[in-house]
């Protein structure tokens, strides 16, 4: 082909949203067709209520996929009833997606879980399509290489009524991850060591694209916990080019497509990333090789450090706007600045959310668990991402290793990240938790959060406290 | 929806950066469909463990109590995508929120609830924030989105008429005014989408499986 009809080189992102673009708007903004719609019962109810209200109806239910996850109770062998205060608004979602013909994943299915998990188990979430929830975590897909669009419920309602969104096109950033990641490192260590450079606004009106040697050789669930955390830099939209891996892990899914109709889709699939020469907006380039397992220490997600690090002195700040922040996230947490994070006393363990609770996760976890206990005082939980997370983990034994060592093995749902149903961390209470949010108040009236990966998060449950990079092995490297 | 042309108000501020909307409102407040959000803004430092108002915080003092504006940094409302943040500030009274920035959820779901979410520069914030915190009487303020401006409407003060810019796009200013419903503007298209999604169906058949969208069902 000669120069001339070279297409120009094009972003992922590019190509992706104008597969899905229907029309430019008058304003400026794009609207386009919205392939996958998942609902949460926590945004849902008041898009429903205004839809009633203004006589529309579902363009396209069959599109739109419900499922109960925020509010339900967690105890093994829950119902709908099992949390008094949650029953309204999981009956409220039961009840709208029955009269709009929408599939409904309560807590008596089999396959209900986090939205965030069972997009992609079920194969609703596919590499190349355009999926929104009335979750900010809905990037999380794009470990798929599927857009995923967090929404208000203004927008879950216009997606209900339209199967579209009406949205400024972000601008396009890509974050290229290289050097080699030591041993025993994960997706989350990589996501908050990014937070942590470029910030909780550093990626605010992009799509971020994450790339390079270091992605390409993670696991299909690590990118799914990686690009989850995307809205924790400040972005809608974050995502990796599908590889064979990803097409391996959508055959047989329940709502993949089957036989010829796959066949196809992996040839589309196939031709899904940034063109050689695409031109980004902006670029960042992390070197991997300076990562080591990350926490927390403050009240935003980008106040993170190494384990083996340190509470920064926001007498060093010069910005003053920045350092009154840093001093009141020094007094939020009770901690001094200088003080080491290793050794820090913890009350609460939690292994789960949208971030954190796939098998890989749980299987890490227990690596690091088998054979020994919790420290006394301590309460630590398991609650698996989706149901179906659960029973293949019960199929490993996982559940075993987890109860013999003290923690509690719960059934699907958000539980103590949002902390909007009963699970919740008392007030006052230090709790490391494989979750996406530190903010203050964020996991109970008064709590204290440190956030960091599951295999910190194991150790830190089996020694009541933060543990030092040191302390991160397996059972076998230790007797070594 | 019922159109918009100014805010009349207090101005409160909450100097603060990345104000979150689990701050503004926390998820105590978000188990049921009907709770009051107005009384829920920023539940977790307006109340105390035992549900008693902390004095020192800004929306529990007069004039506060009844600010129409609210001044922040930059970066409001980032993390949860939740609109009753919008809705909270709105059932508060709030009708206009004035920073530098904002996180795009947030920013979005704003417009959807005729909350005024103006974009202002450093410069503005620094002087704005400075007259609210050397008048802690409250100063009174004109937000008018014909002009794109927000004044100081108390005309017993010095500053009387005095006048800062902020930004929003004009097409959300004008649909603002309007009082558009962004559903029915998008329903002018109703043809283009069904087109969309046919050809999209027959490019794409792989994409909107028998299992999912067939006779299956």
């Amino acid at each position: 082909m000669s120069e001339t009809h070279a297409k120009p080189a094009q972003t992922l992102f590019d190509k992706i949203w104008n597969a899905h673009l229907i029309r430019h708007l008058d304003d400026g903004r794009d609207l386009v067709f919205v392939d996958r719609h998942v609902l949460q019962e926590t945004t849902c109810a008041q898009a429903f209520r205004k839809l009633r209200a203004s006589g529309r109806t579902v363009l396209y239910p069959d599109l739109t996929i419900a499922t109960q996850d925020h509010i339900v109770s967690t105890k093994p062998g829950r119902t709908e009833d099992s949390n008094p205060t949650g029953r309204e608004l999981m009956q409220l979602m039961r009840s709208n997606a029955m009269s709009s013909g929408i599939r409904h994943y309560g807590v008596d299915h089999p396959s209900q879980g986090i939205v965030h998990v069972i997009a992609p188990e079920l194969g609703l979430a596919l590499p190349g399509s355009l999926l929104a929830c009335g979750d900010s975590h809905t990037s999380t897909v794009g470990g798929l290489g599927c857009l995923g669009i967090g929404v208000g419920t203004s927008e879950v309602e216009h997606v209900l009524a339209t199967q579209t969104l009406a949205l400024s096109k972000p601008k396009s950033m890509r974050i290229v991850y290289h050097g080699t990641l030591q041993a025993g490192l994960t997706a989350k260590d990589l996501i908050l060591h990014t937070i942590g450079q470029i910030g909780v606004a550093g990626g605010r009106g992009y799509a971020v694209e994450y790339a390079g040697p270091v992605i390409e050789a993670l696991g299909v669930e690590a990118r799914l916990t990686l690009c989850n955390m995307s809205i924790e830099l400040g972005a809608r939209l974050g995502f990796i080019a599908p590889d064979e891996q990803v097409l391996t892990y959508l055959q047989g899914r329940e709502f993949s497509p089957k036989g010829n109709a796959f066949t196809q889709a992996c040839a589309y699939w196939r031709q899904l990333r940034s063109d050689t020469g695409a031109v980004f907006d902006k670029e960042v380039q992390i070197d991997c090789s300076l990562i080591s397992h990350q926490v927390s220490w403050g009240t935003t997600p980008e106040d993170v450090v190494s384990v083996d690090g340190i509470v920064p002195d926001p007498a060093t700040v010069e910005e003053p706007a920045r350092r009154e922040r840093l001093t009141q996230a020094i007094t939020y947490m009770d901690l001094q600045a200088g003080q080491k994070l290793a050794g820090l006393p913890i009350n609460v363990a939690f292994i789960g959310s949208c971030t954190n609770s796939r098998l890989s996760d749980l299987k890490l976890a227990a690596e690091l668990v088998r054979g020994r206990h919790v420290a006394s005082d301590v309460r630590a939980l398991v609650v698996p991402g989706s149901m179906s997370v659960k029973r293949e983990a019960e199929a490993l034994g996982l559940d075993v290793i987890f109860r013999d060592a003290g923690f509690e093995w719960r059934d699907a749902g958000c539980s103590m990240c949002v902390s909007i149903n009963e699970d919740v961390v008392p007030p006052g209470a230090r709790c490391i938790a494989t979750t996406n949010r530190n903010f203050e108040n964020r996991q109970g009236p008064k709590s204290r959060t440190h956030i960091a990966s599951p295999a910190v998060v194991a150790v830190a449950a089996l020694n009541g406290c933060i543990p030092d990079s040191a302390m991160i092995q397996p059972e076998a490297e230790r007797s070594r | 929806m019922s159109a918009v042309e100014r805010v009349d108000g207090v101005m409160a501020l909450i100097p603060r950066c990345d104000i979150n909307t689990d701050a503004i409102i926390p998820s105590s407040w978000l188990r049921t469909a009907s709770a009051d959000l107005g009384q829920g803004l920023f539940g977790g430092e307006r109340y105390d463990a035992l549900g008693q108002e902390v004095p020192g915080f800004i929306l529990n003092q007069q004039p506060y109590r009844h600010a129409k504006v609210l001044l922040a940094d930059e970066n409001f409302g980032c993390g949860s995508s939740r609109e009753a943040a919008v809705w909270a500030l709105v059932q508060f009274g709030i009708g206009c929120v004035l920073a530098p920035s904002f996180a795009d959820i947030f920013y979005e779901n704003a417009f959807r609830n005729n909350l005024v979410a103006g974009i202002i520069d450093v410069e503005t914030y620094q002087e704005l924030k400075t007259l609210v915190e050397t008048h802690s009487e409250g100063m009174a303020f004109r937000v008018d989105l014909h002009t794109l401006t927000v004044s100081v409407s108390d005309a017993n003060n010095s500053l009387h008429n005095r006048s800062w810019s902020f930004q929003m796009p004009a097409s959300r200013v004008q649909a603002m005014i309007r009082g558009d419903d962004e559903i029915t503007t998008t329903l002018h298209h109703q043809e283009d989408i069904s087109d969309f999604y046919k050809m999209a169906s027959s490019e794409k058949p792989w994409l909107f499986p028998e299992d999912l969208v067939g006779l299956k069902r």
